[in-house]
């Protein structure tokens, strides 16, 4: 079913709303997100941009609303979730390496055991992971010797291990000293000139700008305004969007 | 060369300095008095109060120890060692010991950590049971299993042994350890009845060789149960959690000795009919587990609750199932962080197990009880029960405190990464 047909969108949400007890953190969000292309959603703190992505492999519940990942409806059956979710790599704000296993392992773990991959072959295939990320020297080591801008590229080379089409990204700089976002934000931008779909929640504006296809600003549990980045950065339409841009380029 | 406090600014041309000195009066046995004993007055007069209160205990036990009576200990060392089992047969706790200190020489050469300090100390026990005149049989096997642990952890330190065959030899100890003691293995219910030797009742079995076997046991047997029980607690099926949550808290508000008295009366009435009486040792080996299991739920449910969410998230986004992502991600880290709170409580099993003394086994705490009654002793003036139970103080003192130093260094060097 999946990977044949070129003419849908890889990523639909449409109307999605989530609500955590009383309090409405998503309110009507709908977004396509075609093949090959970099979306990267901005906003204030708190205004769900982490909520939302995480409700698209089902880190977190959407109540209403309809979500379809390379043309699998997000449902409650478990058997979708876990196709969506070998499909969606997600590199995370504070890592999530495995603390207790080597660089390698945390790199082989899901492609064997999930993709049923050859031990031999994950391995290999991890290897080349890392000289792409750029730090195949630290394949015995584990994560708590790394610098955290090795561990967040150590990430993005163990969710590239299980091939997936989408890569979603959640504030992957934020948590790194300013020394090595440049490491981490290279990476990135590699990935993105070869062709891997992304999503990514970023604040910062200099890849948003460069290789952004699209930015999303996102605003109260709602999305404001959707644009190229030229447009964002010359021509913000709405008056949250012109406030928050002042605020963040000031 | 001073920093210019007054300049706007100031570059440290002699950066980076090289380290110094700390001055005299902090360093040398001087300096570790002063900082230390005799910081002022108050703490000065507190050190000498306690030097003289320590030196008084000190010099009347060793006064007592010197004009004790210890022979009573001496002749009955065979008994605090196995109790009543079969002089003949000894060979078999022998095997056991060989095939245990093997093991821990193989696991402390591969493994390192914890399980080299635990065969440390087993190879200082041996050292010195084989050079102590305890009998030259016996010691021949100390000797035997001290080189065995001595080769083991030889073998284990160069040849590359899978983790798995070592974890399954552990695992297999247990029940070969059964069957050597027992003799072969008789389960007359199920047809099954095969020997190598005469079959030895639980019953005989006896002193330390019972103490450490319950206190093995209880742990092992109890691992697999307070594991579910807490991963029950924790998930979100409602029925085997409350279910977990009421065995966890009954178990836990109840002394150890009223589950030994009801496994001791009320086992029989769950076991199926034609399954025979179980013996003593069965029904103590019960109430233990299940005592233990309680407690031991909550140690690991500790472990779950340290790790961070992230963790979960990062499995599930990989698309590990729900037994991938426990049996890879969080019981390997959540057993880890709790496994100086399962060697205390092993410790603490290891002690409480002197409670089955109460249901009429001969665990070592009975064994002494035993020998102080012994008719040749009554002669003794004041009788034997002092020695007696300072020895079998002394024997819990050592293995205790030595599991649990070897478990505080552990714990100093438990985090990740920094082996
Ligand atoms: N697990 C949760 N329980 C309750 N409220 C939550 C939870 N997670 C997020 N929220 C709330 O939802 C809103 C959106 O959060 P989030 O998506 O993390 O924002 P962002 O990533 O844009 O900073 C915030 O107001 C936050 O407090
Ligand atoms: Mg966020």
């Amino acid at each position: 079913m999946a990977g044949h047909a070129e003419d849908f969108d890889i990523i639909i949400a449409k109307n999605v709303n989530k609500w955590y007890g009383e309090f409405h953190a998503l309110k009507n969000v709908s977004l396509d997100v075609k093949r090959r292309e970099v979306v990267v959603v901005i906003g204030p703190s708190g205004s769900g941009k982490s909520t939302f992505i995480r409700t698209i492999n089902r880190l977190e519940e959407h109540q209403s609303g309809e979500i379809v990942v390379d043309g699998i409806p997000l449902t409650h059956d478990v058997r979708n979730i876990e196709a969506i979710r070998m499909e969606t790599g997600m590199v995370f704000q504070q890592f999530n390496l495995f603390p207790h296993l080597t660089v390698i392992q945390n790199i082989t773990l899901a492609p064997i055991n999930v993709r049923k991959m050859k031990k031999r072959e994950a391995e290999e295939r991890a290897m080349q992971l890392l000289e792409r990320v750029g730090i195949p020297e630290q394949a015995q080591k584990y994560p708590g010797q790394l610098s955290g801008g090795q561990q967040q590229r150590v990430a993005i080379a163990r969710a590239l291990a299980m091939q997936p089409k989408i890569m979603l990204f959640d504030e992957p700089t934020s948590a790194l000293d300013p020394e090595m976002i440049r490491e981490v934000l290279e990476v990135m931008e590699e990935l993105a000139e070869s062709g891997m779909t992304m999503v990514v929640v970023t604040h910062e504006m200099g890849f948003a700008r460069g290789v952004a296809d699209r930015i999303v600003f996102m605003d109260a549990g709602e999305i404001v305004e959707i644009g190229t980045p030229e447009h964002f950065f010359t021509t913000p339409q709405h008056d949250r969007t012109k406030l928050f841009l002042e605020q963040i380029l000031k | 060369m001073a920093t210019d406090v007054h300049s706007p600014s100031w570059v440290n041309t002699n950066h980076p300095a090289p380290p110094q000195r700390p001055p005299a009066s902090e360093v040398g046995v001087l300096g570790w008095l002063r900082t230390n004993l005799f910081i002022d007055i108050g703490n000065s007069i507190l050190t000498i109060v306690t030097l003289i209160v320590l030196y008084y205990i000190v010099t009347n036990l060793v006064q007592w120890a010197i004009g004790a009576y210890w022979t009573p200990i001496w002749v009955n060392r065979k008994i605090f060692a196995v109790g009543l089992y079969p002089t003949a047969q000894l060979w078999q706790p022998a095997l056991v010991l060989l095939m245990v200190s093997a093991l821990f020489g193989v696991s402390a050469g591969q493994w390192g950590s914890m399980i080299r300090g635990l065969g440390f100390g087993l190879g200082v026990l041996l050292l010195a049971l084989a050079l102590i005149p305890i009998g030259l049989e016996a010691q021949l096997v100390m000797a035997g299993s001290l080189a065995l642990l001595v080769v083991g952890y030889f073998i284990g330190a160069r040849l590359p042994i899978p983790n798995k065959l070592l974890s399954i030899a552990w695992i297999l100890s247990l029940p070969a350890t059964l069957i050597l003691l027992l003799g072969g293995l008789n389960f007359p219910a199920w047809g099954i009845s095969w020997t190598f030797a005469p079959l030895v009742d639980t019953n005989l079995w006896g002193g330390l060789m019972l103490t450490m076997l319950l206190a093995v046991v209880g742990i092992a047997l109890s691992f697999p149960i307070g594991v579910l029980l807490a991963l029950g607690r924790r998930g979100n099926l409602p029925v085997i959690k409350y279910f977990c949550v009421g065995y966890i808290e009954l178990i836990r508000g109840v002394p150890l000795i009223t589950l030994l008295f009801m496994g001791m009366t009320m086992l029989p009435l769950f076991l199926p009919s034609n399954w025979g009486n179980p013996s003593q040792l069965v029904r103590a080996v019960t109430a233990i587990t299940f005592f233990s299991a309680a407690y031991l739920a909550e140690n690991v449910r500790g472990g779950l609750q340290a790790i961070p969410k992230g963790q979960y998230e990062a499995a599930e986004a990989l698309g590990l199932g729900s037994f991938d992502k426990l049996r890879f991600i969080i019981l390997p880290q959540a057993l880890t962080k709790v496994i100086p709170a399962i060697v205390g409580q092993f410790i603490g099993l290891f002690k409480d197990t002197s409670l089955v003394s109460l249901v009429g086994l001969l665990e070592l705490v009975a064994v002494g009880k035993a020998v102080i009654q012994q008719p040749e002793w009554l002669g003794v003036p004041g009788g034997v029960a002092k020695e007696v139970y300072v020895f079998v103080a002394f024997v819990f003192f050592i293995f205790s405190y030595g599991m649990s130093f070897v478990s505080r260094k552990l714990e100093n060097k438990l985090g990740f990464g920094k082996r």
